[in-house]
């Protein structure tokens, strides 16, 4: 690492979104990254480019968005940290592989910088249409970690937080940003790298012969080791037993894959961030996330100018989703407004979490562009109604 | 061997060879997962040899046992990961490689072994193998070709002769397959060679100069499916595709690559095509000095 180009550029900066998150994921000690270009997470894979060969890191360009989040996986399991980046159609390539992630447990973060689709779609421009593949993508049941950042300071911060995170956890992070966040340029303070907190990869302390690569400790996360430490492992996609070894069979499904789900959803308070305004004597609550969250503030104003009483609950991680504090809102608001460049995703979550308490009002959108403060304030009105 | 007198009641001790040809001591111990045994391979099966073979060469390389990675895609020979006790990564089908390439260069000590099968490298993993030998990315492969998709049950691959029946070509294929020493040799592979089954000793000594090479080190391996490829195709018993490659394969070391395609019972050419040198991609990556910035 040279003093010229250190791998954290504390300081004040002027940078987008994407760059942001390359920063972050460097500040995080992010040594790998696979890319394949895609609009409009290409910069991410340019900053990565440039950055990584100066301070002793590997950049590769993969043949494709499969390839590169194989690599992503290869590097970890090699002792890397290890990112990739991509958008919609890439993201949709990537879903087996992901699943690969979960199953082996494999620490590593994929940002998506969500444009409009299906298919081709948007290609340069936003959209918010990926947050249920986040959740639901690869196929078989896992749980999920995934960011919404809201700002280019918010790339970068986040995307040291999902490298803590997947080391923590043991298991792919996704950063799901957008097309709006990416590309904006804003201020973005890079702290020294002393007052930056790292997770470290979670070794384990046994000796070759007593270690057993999928036996989960307290938190149901199983420490891990790297290749050519002399452990021998064998890490496979296939339902495999405590040894890591294949174990086709109904009761090692019971016992390996509910933990899956249940290392996430044991641990949801400690993982679980939000942003909250004015929620406690709300009648009505806008649950936002990404640039949306930004996009609400005039009608939120407009709203109060009239006299609403209007709380703003930012997803700051979309999953795990924070069920209990949608609860517990319920049984107090009269509805919640869920504006989104989708045409309904987010607002099932909160939906099903109001169970019928609350209104829960979508204020949709296709993608292209972002909402007209009007739309939302109808929301609200209409959630009051 | 001498000995002191008064000591003949006592048995010889036996040679060390026989020491280990006991049914406690196999001589491929200590590189299988004798915890997994027995393996799911058909009888007559060829992977099992390559496996053999692939021990064999592991302690023929000189390269400490600790630096290997092996990394099997899907299939049948996708499991040869899971059998080899060195460090191993069962991966998704036809992605071997780009895990492979993630682990070689964020770990350039290890030395990567891409194990799998003709399906899984050569058809939905065949854009990833072209790249990786466009890359000279310092892995060895070794696909064991048995020209069929074995674990679905039988049906059709890149690889499958003309007119050769599968489960999904029931008429006859009509596709000409890929004759893949030529195809990674064009895309930049260092080492290419093609053995059979039967050529344990040529193919053990193949995979030691692959693992031995610095870059792309290609291994083809016919290797008989008598379950499905001979039993679709009337071939008889492994016994009978054995003898086959015994009175079929011509050896032809440095044979032109355009001329290695495999037709229905033709005849097999196998040998050394391809023994080069030239820069790794990471040789290239650290070649070109500190980076501009």
């Amino acid at each position: 690492m040279s003093e010229a180009h250190p791998a954290v550029l504390t300081g004040e900066h002027f940078m987008n979104g994407d760059i942001a998150a390359a920063e972050g994921a460097l500040a995080a000690g992010c040594r790998f990254f696979g890319g394949y270009p895609i609009t409009p997470a290409t910069e991410v894979s340019e900053r990565m480019a440039e950055r990584l060969p100066g301070l002793g890191g590997i950049y590769i360009q993969m043949e494709d968005e499969i390839a590169s989040l194989g690599a992503v996986l290869g590097a970890t399991w090699g002792g890397a940290k290890a990112m990739t980046a991509t958008s919609g159609p890439g993201f949709s390539l990537m879903m087996e592989n992901l699943g690969l992630g979960y199953m082996t447990e494999t620490p590593c973060v994929l940002v998506n910088v969500q444009r409009g689709g299906p298919s081709t779609g948007l290609p340069t421009l936003v959209g918010q249409q990926d947050m249920m593949q986040a959740r639901w993508g690869s196929h078989g049941d896992y749980g999920v970690i995934a960011l919404c950042p809201a700002s280019p300071q918010e790339c970068f911060d986040l995307t040291i937080e999902a490298f803590n995170l997947s080391e923590t956890y043991r298991q792919p992070v996704l950063l799901m940003t957008d097309e709006v966040v990416g590309h904006m340029t804003e201020k973005v303070v890079i702290p020294p790298a002393d007052a930056i907190r790292l997770v470290p990869r979670r070794k384990t302390s046994r000796p070759p012969g007593e270690y057993r690569p999928y036996e989960a400790e307290a938190d149901l996360v199983p420490p891990m080791v790297t290749a050519g430490e002399g452990y021998r492992i064998h890490v496979t996609g296939l339902t495999h037993d405590e040894r890591g070894y294949p174990a086709v069979t109904a009761p090692v499904q019971r016992r390996t894959v509910p933990r899956l789900l249940e290392k996430i959803r044991a641990n949801a308070s400690r993982i679980v961030r939000l942003e909250e305004e004015a929620t406690e004597d709300a009648e009505v609550v806008v649950v936002c996330y990404g640039i949306t969250a930004r996009v609400a503030r005039p009608a939120i104003d407009a709203a109060r100018a009239r006299g609403l009483k209007v709380g703003i609950l930012r997803l700051i991680t979309a999953w795990p989703f924070p069920e209990e504090r949608i609860r517990a809102l319920s049984a107090r608001v009269k509805g919640f407004v869920v504006p989104e460049i989708n045409l309904g995703q987010m607002v099932y979550e909160v939906e099903r979490c109001a169970a019928g308490r609350a209104r829960t009002v979508l204020v949709p959108h296709p993608g292209g562009d972002v909402h007209e403060p009007e739309a939302i304030l109808a929301g609200m009105e209409e959630a009051l109604r | 061997m001498s000995r002191p007198e008064g000591t003949t009641q006592s048995p010889p001790p036996p040679p060390a060879e026989a020491a280990v040809r006991t049914a406690q001591h196999h001589p491929k111990d200590g590189l299988l997962r004798e915890d997994r045994l027995p393996h799911i391979w058909c009888p007559t099966c060829g992977i099992g040899t390559c496996v053999n073979a692939f021990v064999e060469a592991v302690r023929g390389s000189g390269i400490p046992e600790e630096r290997f990675a092996i990394v099997s895609g899907i299939g049948c020979t996708g499991r040869v990961a899971g059998y080899l006790k060195l460090d191993s990564f069962h991966t998704t089908h036809g992605r071997a490689i780009p895990f492979a390439t993630g682990l070689h260069l964020s770990n350039p000590e290890l030395k990567v072994v891409v194990f799998s099968g003709d399906g899984d490298l050569v058809a939905i993993g065949g854009n990833h193998l072209i790249h990786a030998a466009r890359r000279n990315l310092d892995l060895t492969v070794i696909c064991v070709n048995n020209f069929i998709y074995g674990m679905t049950g039988g049906q059709l691959a890149p690889t499958t002769p003309y007119r050769a029946r599968t489960t999904t070509s029931p008429h006859g294929n009509t596709e000409y397959p890929f004759n893949v020493p030529h195809l990674v040799a064009s895309c930049g592979a260092t080492y290419v060679a093609r053995w059979t089954a039967l050529h344990v000793r040529r193919l053990t000594q193949a995979m030691i100069e692959a693992m031995q090479k610095r870059g792309f080190a290609f291994v083809e391996v016919i290797a008989p499916c008598s379950t499905l490829y001979a039993r679709k195709n009337r071939l008889g018993t492994g016994y009978d595709l054995m003898k086959f490659y015994h009175d079929q394969c011509e050896v032809r070391h440095g044979a032109d690559t355009t001329e290695l395609d495999i037709g229905f019972q033709s005849k097999i050419t196998v040998g050394k095509f391809v023994d080069l040198e030239k820069p790794t991609y990471l040789d290239r990556l650290r070649g070109d000095g500190p980076p501009r910035t």
